[in-house]
């Protein structure tokens, strides 16, 4: 979810004509790459694409020389891996990033943006990003990734949803907010109902974990590998 | 290196013993296990390492190093390999009963150098026993390990030191060290040969690594094993998702060659559980310490004459302590056996129920048991010797602790949570609000903290719950899913089956006068 296809890119400066994605899974542990993937980090800002693996390679190269380290390069990482959850790869990037490094007033930042993420709190987020716009519009897409995450944990959490508590977590009001559902309801199997009490309820699809129904009950499943084990007798 | 050598033999005046003097048994140990070595006699090669060398060491070798390796060269043709493998015991005796000096931490890495470089040539033509070849890569990443360690501590370094320091800037080189495991897992093809095995190719695990065609099978078991080694590497530098990934080629829903050792089983399961607990998988991590847990019971009594029997109980311990967490950030006691949760209860049971109260002394709890449990998590870069030297052999340690608090107190008020959804089916958010004391607001954002820290998203993007009790809002209503115990009838009557068929064949089996 939220996660976009890494699409491998050619690019000046790179050895011998591998892609990143090539050197990252065969030469991971060569110091030489890390101009490629300093570049490759940039790529991916300016294309909107994200590749997990390869900025992890980045930071453990920074982390064995921590000379080399560029605080930008870091920053762009940490917003990518914000508009990556809910995967943890925002934890992943900090377990690497010394804590001096750390201490740094945008990554502080960063750090406050995550744990308003990680616990739910979208009105203090979106307005810690406002106050931020230089660190977080510097990536494209952080919005609408950020809206995605959202969109994710309310799904999992509501089957029916007060206008108001969505407007506050996607950030979005009025005729925009119209919009937006208008388009939700059409290509997302949302559903607008009016509510007698207040105003409108937006019913969002039903997924196992906002709806017991659809539970899978693994229990009652035996798996083939287990089966197997009693083909001998069986035959 | 002529000067080495006399550099060695000037030491040996103030040493106390001498290291080229060869005790008759040690020359009958060489001698021997050289022998069988060349004879490919796995058996008694394991039974001379693991018994004899332990028994000698313990006699006669206590607090002194074993003989040198040109002391004992001559006894065995001077031969090329045998020696490095005899230096690679030698150094590993030294690092368990002495304290290793940077000279010989130094010479220690050239030797696995010139060892893995023999082995990554393919011209070993040896049968290892797998704890041997288990114990070189896990003594390989320690002696890393413990290197780094030393290393941090830059304040008492004298002058010496840190010229040789400079000096020998590639001795236990983090690049180094990771490049070395790598190799030995492409080179060996491990991991084309498990997906091989898949398919009924190659026989890999069902000979337990070993190759009974007089091929070799020290390349392929240490390239196996160093996947192992990679991802403890990997969770010492505190990148556990591509710890993760080095261990995938193993399924450790199965067993396998890293079950043929206790250390490695041991090793891959403390690792993999910690990895996991790190990336908030609470469920597999409980799944796999409990599995672990239990086996260790069972057969620990086993191993009580084994050299590495402390070393079993003491990341026994440090699992108990793990699963105490993981069971107190995702109360799933369901997931644990009886014979492991009454351990547990008995170990940590007040501990884990001042841990749910989640207030400072909860946290200090949570400090104290991270700090016991956690791998010794290292600083791979060199210092930089131009600013004043001090010590930073703790600021890795610090900041996976710190992060991992951060992360505990992120989920502080899920457990007062819990609490009320177990006793509700039904329950209005006013309500809710009002017993736990915060707004309405807030309580939406403690309920959607609840689903996002309970439901892990893996690499494919799938969404796998850990949840313990569940529940959906339905405009102002919270609706409390029911947990129903699963009960695996299954895979129980599976088990019948096959026992009934043992019973049946037993009988069989029984002839009637």
């Amino acid at each position: 979810m939220g996660r976009e296809a890494v699409k491998p890119q050619q690019q000046q400066g790179q050895a011998a004509g591998y892609t990143v994605e090539q050197l990252v899974a065969f030469n991971r542990y060569n110091p030489d790459i890390l101009p490629d993937l300093e570049n490759y980090v940039n790529d991916q800002v300016s294309s909107q694409t994200y590749s997990l693996e390869s900025n992890l390679c980045l930071l453990r190269l920074y982390q064995f020389e921590p000379e080399k380290t560029s605080s930008q390069i870091v920053a762009r990482i940490l917003v990518k891996a914000l508009m990556a959850m809910p995967a943890p790869d925002f934890s992943l990037c900090l377990f690497l990033i010394p804590e001096r490094v750390q201490m740094e007033e945008q990554f502080k930042t960063l750090i406050v943006l995550s744990h308003y993420l990680e616990t739910g709190r979208f009105r203090q987020f979106w307005d810690e990003a406002a106050k931020s716009r230089h660190i977080v519009e510097a990536v494209p897409g952080f919005e609408q990734a950020i809206q995605g995450y959202a969109i994710h944990v309310l799904s999992l959490t509501y089957q029916k949803i007060p206008r108001t508590v969505l407007a506050e977590a996607i950030n979005i009001e009025g005729l925009s907010l119209d919009k937006f559902l208008e388009h939700q309801v059409a290509n997302c199997g949302w559903v607008i109902e009016k509510s007698q009490t207040r105003g409108q309820l937006i019913v969002l699809p039903r997924n196992e974990f906002n709806d017991p129904i659809l539970k899978k009950n693994t229990a009652d499943s035996v798996p083939l590998e287990h089966v197997t084990r009693i083909f001998p007798i069986l035959s | 290196m002529a000067n080495d050598h006399e550099e060695q033999r000037l030491q040996s005046q103030d040493l106390g013993y001498d290291p080229n003097f060869v005790p008759d048994s040690v020359k009958s140990f060489v001698v021997h296990l050289y022998r069988h070595i060349r004879e490919k006699n796995v058996y008694e090669i394991h039974q001379m390492y693991e018994t004899s060398f332990q028994t000698l060491s313990e006699r006669l070798f206590k607090d002194t190093p074993w003989p040198s390796v040109d002391a004992v060269a001559h006894y065995v043709d001077n031969d090329h390999v045998f020696c490095l493998l005899y230096r690679e015991m030698w150094f590993r005796h030294l690092y368990a009963r002495l304290t290793p000096t940077l000279r010989q931490r130094i010479d220690s890495w050239d030797n696995y150098c010139s060892l893995f470089q023999v082995v990554l040539h393919g011209v070993v033509n040896m049968q290892l026993p797998n704890q041997w070849l288990w114990d070189m890569v896990d003594e390989f990443v320690y002696q890393f390990q413990s290197f780094c360690q030393y290393r941090a501590k830059m304040k008492n370094k004298t002058e010496q030191e840190i010229a040789l320091l400079r000096q020998f800037d590639q001795a236990w080189n983090v690049f180094g060290v990771l490049n070395f495991l790598q190799a030995l897992v492409e080179k060996s093809a491990i991991i084309q040969i498990l997906e091989q095995e898949k398919e009924g190719g190659e026989q890999f695990t069902a000979t337990d690594g070993y190759d009974y065609n007089g091929g070799s099978n020290v390349l392929k078991v240490l390239g196996y094993f160093s996947m192992v080694g990679l991802l403890r590497v990997h969770c010492l530098l505190g990148d556990y998702h591509t710890g993760l990934k080095c261990l995938q080629p193993i399924d450790i829903s199965l067993p396998g060659v890293y079950t043929s050792v206790i250390g490695s089983h041991i090793t891959t399961i403390y690792h993999y559980g910690f990895a996991n607990l790190m990336l908030r998988r609470y469920v597999e991590a409980i799944r796999e310490f409990n599995k672990i847990l239990l086996y260790i019971f069972k057969t620990k009594v086993y191993h009580q004459k084994s050299p590495q029997y402390e070393q079993i109980l003491k990341k026994n311990e440090q699992m108990y302590a793990l699963l105490a967490i993981s069971l107190s950030l995702c109360p799933q006691s369901r997931l644990v056996d009886e014979t492991v949760n009454s351990q547990l209860r008995e170990k940590y049971g007040e501990k884990m129920n001042r841990m749910q109260r989640y207030d400072d002394e909860a946290f200090a709890i949570y400090d104290e048991l991270f700090s016991y449990a956690c791998p010794k998590f290292i600083t791979p870069s060199a210092p930089s010797f131009e600013e004043p030297l001090v010590n930073y052999n703790q600021d890795a340690y610090r900041l996976q602790l710190k992060l991992f608090l951060y992360e505990a107190k992120q989920q502080q008020l899920l457990s007062g949570l819990r609490t009320f959804l177990k006793v509700y089916s039904t329950i209005s958010l006013a309500k809710l609000a009002s017993y736990m004391e915060v707004d309405e607001s807030t309580l939406r954002t403690i309920l959607m903290t609840y689903k996002h820290k309970t439901h892990a998203v893996d690499s494919a993007g799938k969404v796998i719950s850990n949840a313990d009790v569940d529940f959906y809002i339905d405009d102002d209503t919270i609706h409390v899913v029911e947990s129903k115990p699963a009960k695996r009838y299954g895979d129980y009557f599976l088990r019948q089956i096959v026992k009934l068929e043992g019973v049946i064949n037993e009988m069989d089996s029984i002839k009637l006068e």
